[in-house]
């Protein structure tokens, strides 16, 4: 029996076990809303589809799954975009899908053409313009197949309209023929016996180790094997920003976030220790800050299921290409059979201490406002944190308040944190936490978002309260481009531009409210407990929580962009005693 | 100027529309320069051959490779030794060739084994085949005729038949 490319389409994604979609309909993906009628799949119809690209990598992140996206042609593949960078960049599995204009009007310069994968190529791990109705069941098995295996990312499939029109006849392709059709891709997972059995040798030889995880760790699902090795060898971690959760912020080995705005004991760490093991991290510019001087003394055993990343950045002295679940699983027994074989470990005891010192020296820190004076976002943090339900999902925009959401909140659990790492999305926060809540409709999921981000995507707090997903937000508002301000007033000598957005409008409670959520409004420090409590007991609706924060606060520690870790600026109470940090 | 430092990369792909803009957008998007750039398909209809020349140092050359892996339709990459391989380009040219040095141009190219493909009142067209370092010689003496036009096809590349030790296959294939 025929069917069209449409019914094809859908029927691929159900055979997926896609359970939900995040889309916007369209002129040329039109063909592929009417089977949707009949799917099992539940579609969220946003309000801009940005909203739908970021709710998708929400759900991928906190799921694990791949995240739908279904938009139409031209605009909509645009406004899928900076989405499909975001996932690119921070590795997230999602599926995109953009309708196009039919094959008989490609390159004419039809009404909404562009060309999708073209302008997509280098923000997708893959794309593909389908040329046949026949065609789509095994573009969609490649884009599930590539979108979740080894780093994953973001495939996009450009489905022209008489494609999903046109007839076919029901083929689903078996996995051989997905091997036989993608002959040059092959992720390796498993990582080198040679090289696992060196690193495990090299990790027992060091004096001054540091487990510096990334996001790999929990892309790869390998945090209780993390939390083996650590432990087996008594060595501090340090979770970056996009590894947050992967182990547990309570367990005394952790220092908690390198980098820009680590904490003060974890940049120190990295840049004294003789031996880094990176698992699944890549070396970011905000994690080495100058490279030159990046932890002068450490040899590198660098753990990463893509290639390219050994050596992109710092040259490793032993790399290991695999899955970080796989080789850590590898390592752990390459470690016990050395120490059964008799092999000691260096005493790591002074290490440690020292490493303690510096975390009891510099916890990260703030000024309490006094009374009459305006209200810390930190406290905000610290009694969102505190109040907050078991197992709660923490989503952040891009800014000071993701930094500070990062530095307070504590995450114990891998997949409670979600945020825009790697291409630092303003606007992120709002649609990602609704596509957490629909990945995970049990727990409570806060965003916390500033006031510019906010702005930026507010509006699909409707799309929360039209599909009845409700989650909850906390404006960190301090009327600024926080950030920004931060550089302008360290870096240009106070002079602000363009920072100011304007205190008083928009009236975030109004707006909330006009949204079909609560909005809330707090000034004081004695109102923030009492309006958590209240937003926390609210669960058939969103919640928007403004809070009016001082504007003047600033970020610490900080290494400044281009500086060397060793430069690292403490918060003004710590700065006399830095001599401590040596 | 000192001599830029090639590397020539046989790249084997899918022959599926629009991975040469992929190979080509990989190379802008990081930076890299292509040399020279000659693509057609293999003696396996699925599969083209991509023979790109780059001019970097040996660093980058190894982001180079690595990053051209994670293509999807990239099936392999090998990285040949210019004095371990057969190299092959073609050059056609215009040049400026009046009665009195016809002569001088023809025998010139009969030197160098080149062809005259086409004569006009005041010019001669001809053609090349052979290593870069021919053509760049041949190129260098016809300068000094005028070149009216002048195109050369960039190089294709295979191993020499004793192929262990000169083929050097680029090892682990990414993600």
């Amino acid at each position: 029996m025929k069917i069209t490319g449409a019914e094809a389409l859908i029927k691929a994604l159900e055979m997926e076990k896609v359970d939900v979609m995040f889309g916007y309909p369209g002129g040329c993906i039109l063909p592929a809303y009417d089977p949707l009628l009949q799917s099992p799949i539940r579609h969220i119809l946003v309000r801009h589809e940005q909203g739908a690209g970021h709710m998708a990598e929400g759900y991928a992140h906190v799921t694990g799954r791949p995240g739908v996206a279904m938009v139409t042609s031209g605009p909509a593949a645009t406004n899928l975009v900076t989405p499909l960078c975001d996932a690119y960049m921070d590795s997230i599995p999602m599926v995109a899908i953009t309708g196009q204009v039919s094959t008989t009007a490609i390159g004419t310069d039809a009404f909404q053409e562009c060309d999708t994968v073209g302008i997509t190529r280098s923000i997708t791990k893959h794309n593909e313009l389908v040329m046949s109705p026949a065609d789509i069941p095994l573009a969609v098995r490649q884009a599930f197949h590539i979108a979740t295996t080894g780093r994953p990312g973001p495939v996009l499939l450009d489905l022209p309209k008489d494609v999903l029109q046109n007839t076919m006849t029901w083929h689903w392709p078996t996995d051989d023929e997905v091997a036989a059709s993608l002959p040059g891709y092959k992720p390796n997972t498993k990582g080198h016996p040679r090289m696992i059995k060196e690193a495990a040798k090299l990790m027992l030889a060091a004096e001054r180790p540091v487990l510096y995880l990334g996001g790999g760790v929990l892309k790869a699902r390998a945090a209780e094997q993390v939390k083996q090795i650590a432990e087996l060898l008594n060595i501090p971690v340090v979770t970056t920003l996009m590894a947050r959760g992967a182990f547990p912020d309570s367990h005394p080995l952790n220092l908690g976030m390198p980098g820009m705005h680590g904490t003060a004991a974890a940049v120190t760490a990295l840049q004294k220790s003789d031996l880094l093991i990176a698992l699944g991290a890549r070396f970011d510019d905000r994690v080495t800050g100058k490279v030159a001087t990046f932890a002068p003394e450490a040899k590198i055993i660098h753990v990463d299921i893509d290639p390219a990343e050994q050596g992109k950045v710092r040259k490793p002295d032993v790399p290991i290409v695999g899955d970080c679940r796989e080789v850590t699983k590898e390592l752990v027994k390459a470690l016990r059979e050395l120490l059964d074989g008799g092999e000691k470990q260096a005493d790591v005891g002074p290490w440690r201490s020292r490493v303690s010192g510096w975390r009891e020296q510099f916890p990260l820190t703030y000024e309490q406002s006094e009374p009459g004076e305006a209200l810390k976002p930190q406290y905000c943090l610290e009694m969102l944190r505190d109040n907050a339900p078991e197992d709660t999902i923490l989503v952040s925009g891009v800014g000071q308040h993701q930094m500070w959401s990062s530095q307070y909140w504590k995450f114990e659990k891998p997949y409670t944190w979600v945020n825009s790492g790697g291409l630092g999305t303003m606007g992120f926060s709002v649609p990602a936490a609704i596509g957490a809540k629909v990945g995970c409709p049990d727990k409570t999921v806060w965003a916390i978002d500033g006031d510019g981000c906010f702005q930026m995507t507010a509006q699909e707090l409707i799309t929360a309260t039209l599909s009845n997903v409700p989650i909850k937000v906390g404006i960190l508002n301090n009327s600024y481009l926080g950030m920004v301000r931060q550089w302008q007033e360290m870096f240009y000598g106070e002079r602000y531009s363009e920072v100011d957005l304007g205190g008083g409008v928009p009236d975030f409670v109004k707006w909330a409210e006009s949204m079909g959520c609560v909005g809330i409004r707090v000034d004081s420090p004695e109102e923030v407990e009492p309006a958590i409590e209240k937003a926390n007991s609210i669960n058939d609706r969103s919640v928007v929580v403004d809070f009016r924060v001082a504007e003047g606060e600033k970020v610490f520690p900080m290494v400044p962009a281009g500086a060397s870790n060793d430069d690292i600026l403490l918060p003004p109470s710590q700065t006399p005693k830095r001599e401590f940090l040596r | 100027m000192s001599k830029p430092r090639h590397h020539i990369l046989s790249v084997l792909v899918q022959n599926k529309a629009g991975v040469l803009a992929r190979v080509a957008g990989l190379f802008a998007r990081r930076g890299y320069n292509i040399f020279s750039l000659a693509v057609a398909p293999t003696e396996d209809p699925e599969l083209s051959r991509i023979t790109i020349v780059v001019d970097v140092e040996e660093t980058p050359l190894e982001q180079i490779v690595k990053q051209l892996f994670k293509l999807i339709e990239v099936v392999r990459i090998s990285e040949l030794d210019p004095s371990r391989s057969v190299e092959r380009e073609l050059l056609i040219a215009t040049v400026r060739a009046g009665a009195e040095v016809r002569g001088q141009l023809v025998e010139l190219a009969n030197i160098f084994d080149a062809k005259v493909v086409a004569v006009g009142v005041d010019a001669l067209t001809l053609s090349l085949e052979g290593s870069p370092d021919k053509l760049d010689d041949f190129e260098e003496l016809l300068r000094g005729y005028g070149i009216v036009e002048l195109q050369r096809t960039g190089r294709i590349a295979l191993p020499k038949l004793d192929r262990e030790a000169r083929v050097r296959a680029v090892k682990g294939k990414a993600s």
